[in-house]
């Protein structure tokens, strides 16, 4: 286990300029750990936007392509019941649900896309480090680099642990 | 410090200085300390009347629906009131989370999850009343297209009744996964600070072991824009397919165009009356002054005031196309609303709706949250009038004189309508026992909003 070296913070200053330094004098980052969601923290880690859109575009795409194929082929082939002497291929009439189905299949791909790919599921027995969840900001660089505890140390960390 | 730059624009939006840990205390007060006196009153009150609207529903639903107050002509009052009523409230909680999320109103951290909550219990009661009106609830299923032995029959995807299902289940299902997205890092925050037990473990399962790493709070953010995206355009497609269950009939008073953007105005201030009249009782009940502070109740009369005024334009603007059109029948309905039988409840709804949230022009009154207290209850009743008004005086007097007839609602129909109160505050008061009613995560984001990154006292900058 001792690949890693933790710093803690006590605040969100203090490990934004950490993670920058660290970054620019080329220290492995492996993650950082924080209670919110700390603005500009992906950009001083170097992390890649997130493919998500992408997931929640297709997702949208199909679900709505299947509800309003569905619609037509259920009022206009399967069973064509004359309904008030409409045509049996209502177009307008089916965007509402066309448009109800796309955003759901959108918005339960993205969702259960996020916990997948960030492996979180109910019931998970998660390592925590101290006080994360809570007031501490913690920085994890690689150890394989001897400079990393040191370079913690003089970042402010208030501790630095070898786990 | 005279260089800290302090703007009025940039007030802090959490009162006093609070640390990260005493946030997470102050949050979690209610969730470690033992339960309160008064929340056991409040909480056995509404059990109560849930219990009462419960034995209502059970005769129903056992007799037949011949035990509400319906006729030949008046064939939807009390029940299709209370479930527009109901889904118009659920509106302000997906516009406070989804919403002023994407147009960065950070002050709305302070009261999204418990307004995101609210519409859940919200359309939980709204989705009562269809269900009950089917008569025979057991085949309430048939509303669903699935292969059946019946050839397959399908549903008739062109009637307004039926995108209201995929309306309000989509709308449902996708505010409750907004819900728990934004609940998840709460839980874990809660995990970590529960010792060992039931409790804990209740938590650790729910929590999804979310552990605080920024790979995955840079995907959530990215989930919760997305989420915020498209919650927008369904919140708005919710009320306007609701409103098109009048709008595509052919009733004189339903069959207006102005419907969809009228109804949604209308949901959206309702459902922040009943914001207002849910967080000015919280907030003082379990001693969160500090975090929804007089601003937030002021934003939120602001947004009552723009919302009231539109609504008071929508009622304008109908009866003008009434008198434009030409069409009698159109003339004699709005005429017959404002003079004719029901013209108390006529003016009921216009003093409430367009009269009274008007005082919230003066910040005497939109700071004082007792006055605040008593408009939200004003304006939750204008609204439930506005949508009896609407459905009761359009189909007693229609085309024909020969079928005109009355409506008065039976106790059956007032009891199981004062249940639906009983479920919707029996529900909010488990979910404030149990669950963060602010969104720790999101209000730690924010407290050094204003403060210049004034977080810990070492950054002076002087």
């Amino acid at each position: 286990m001792s690949t890693q070296v933790i710093g803690y913070f006590d605040s969100e200053e203090g490990l934004l300029h950490a993670t920058r330094d660290a970054r620019r004098a080329g220290l492995t980052i492996v993650d950082a750990f924080t209670p919110y969601a700390v603005h500009g923290l992906d950009d001083a880690m170097g992390l890649r936007r997130s493919r998500l859109p992408w997931v929640c575009f297709l997702a949208g795409i199909t679900g709505g392509t299947f509800a309003m194929s569905f619609q037509i082929w259920s009022s206009a082939s399967s069973w064509a019941l004359n309904v008030g002497g409409k045509p049996f291929a209502s177009l307008p009439a089916f965007v509402p649900v066309t448009f109800e189905v796309t955003v759901l299949s959108a918005a339960l791909a993205s969702a259960f896309a996020f916990f997948a790919r960030s492996r979180l599921f109910p019931g998970k027995t998660a390592a925590v480090l101290q006080r994360v969840t809570d007031d501490r900001f913690a920085l994890v660089l690689g150890s394989e680099d001897n400079r990393a505890a040191a370079f913690l140390k003089h970042a402010g960390a208030l501790e630095v642990q070898v786990p | 410090m005279a260089h800290n730059p302090v703007s009025s624009l940039r007030r802090p939006l959490i009162e006093g200085r609070r640390s990260l840990r005493q946030l997470t205390d102050d949050i979690m007060r209610p969730l470690t300390e033992g339960v309160t006196r008064r929340w056991w009153i409040a909480f056995f009150g509404s059990l109560i009347v849930l219990l009462i609207g419960a034995c209502a529903i059970g005769y129903q639903v056992s007799t037949g629906i011949g035990v509400w107050g319906l006729n030949r002509t008046v064939g939807w009052a009390f029940d299709i009131t209370n479930f527009v009523f109901w889904v118009g409230i659920g509106h302000a909680g997906t516009l406070i989370s989804a919403i002023l999320f994407l147009f960065r109103q950070k002050w709305r951290t302070s009261i999204n999850r418990s307004a995101e909550a609210m519409t859940l219990f919200a359309v939980m009661c709204a989705g009562v009343f269809p269900i009950i009106h089917m008569g025979r609830p057991w085949v309430g299923f048939w509303f669903l297209p699935y292969p059946n032995s019946r050839g397959p029959l399908w549903v008739n995807f062109r009637s307004p009744l039926l995108w209201d299902v995929f309306a309000i289940s989509t709308y449902f299902t996708v505010s409750a996964v907004f819900w728990y997205v934004g609940l998840v890092p709460d839980l874990a925050t809660i995990r970590d600070r529960l010792k060992n037990g039931l409790k804990r473990t209740i938590f650790k399962v729910l929590a999804f072991g979310w552990t605080g790493s920024n790979r995955t709070w840079s995907r959530y953010e990215t989930l919760y824009l997305l989420l915020a995206g498209l919650a927008t355009p369904l919140v708005l497609s919710v009320h306007t397919i609701v409103s098109m269950d009048f709008a595509t009939s052919v009733i004189p008073g339903w069959h207006t165009t102005i419907f969809p953007p009228y109804f949604v105005a209308g949901a959206v201030f309702s459902g922040f009356a009943m914001v207002l009249t849910l967080l000015i009782i919280a907030r003082v009940v379990m001693g969160f002054e500090h975090i929804i502070t007089i601003r937030h109740l002021e934003n939120m009369a602001k947004v009552i005031i723009v919302t009231g005024s539109l609504v008071g334009l929508a009622y304008g603007t109908e009866f003008f196309i009434a008198w434009f059109s030409g069409s009698k029948y159109e003339r004699f309905t709005f005429i017959n609303r404002a003079f004719g039988p029901f013209a108390w409840a006529y003016w009921i709804m216009v003093s409430c709706n367009v009269i009274s949230p008007q005082l919230l022009w003066f910040k005497k009154l939109r700071t004082s949250p007792l006055a605040l207290f008593a408009l939200s209850l004003v304006v939750n009743v204008g609204m439930w009038f506005e949508r009896f008004v609407i459905i009761v005086t359009s189909l007693h007097r229609d085309f024909l004189p020969s079928s005109w007839a009355t409506y008065s609602p039976t106790k059956i129909e007032v009891f199981t309508f004062i249940g639906s109160f009983g479920l919707f505050f029996t529900l909010f008061l488990l979910f404030v026992r149990v669950l963060p009613v602010i969104s720790i995560g999101e209000v730690k984001g924010v407290l050094s909003f204003g403060r210049g990154h004034a977080q810990t006292d070492h950054g002076a900058k002087s």
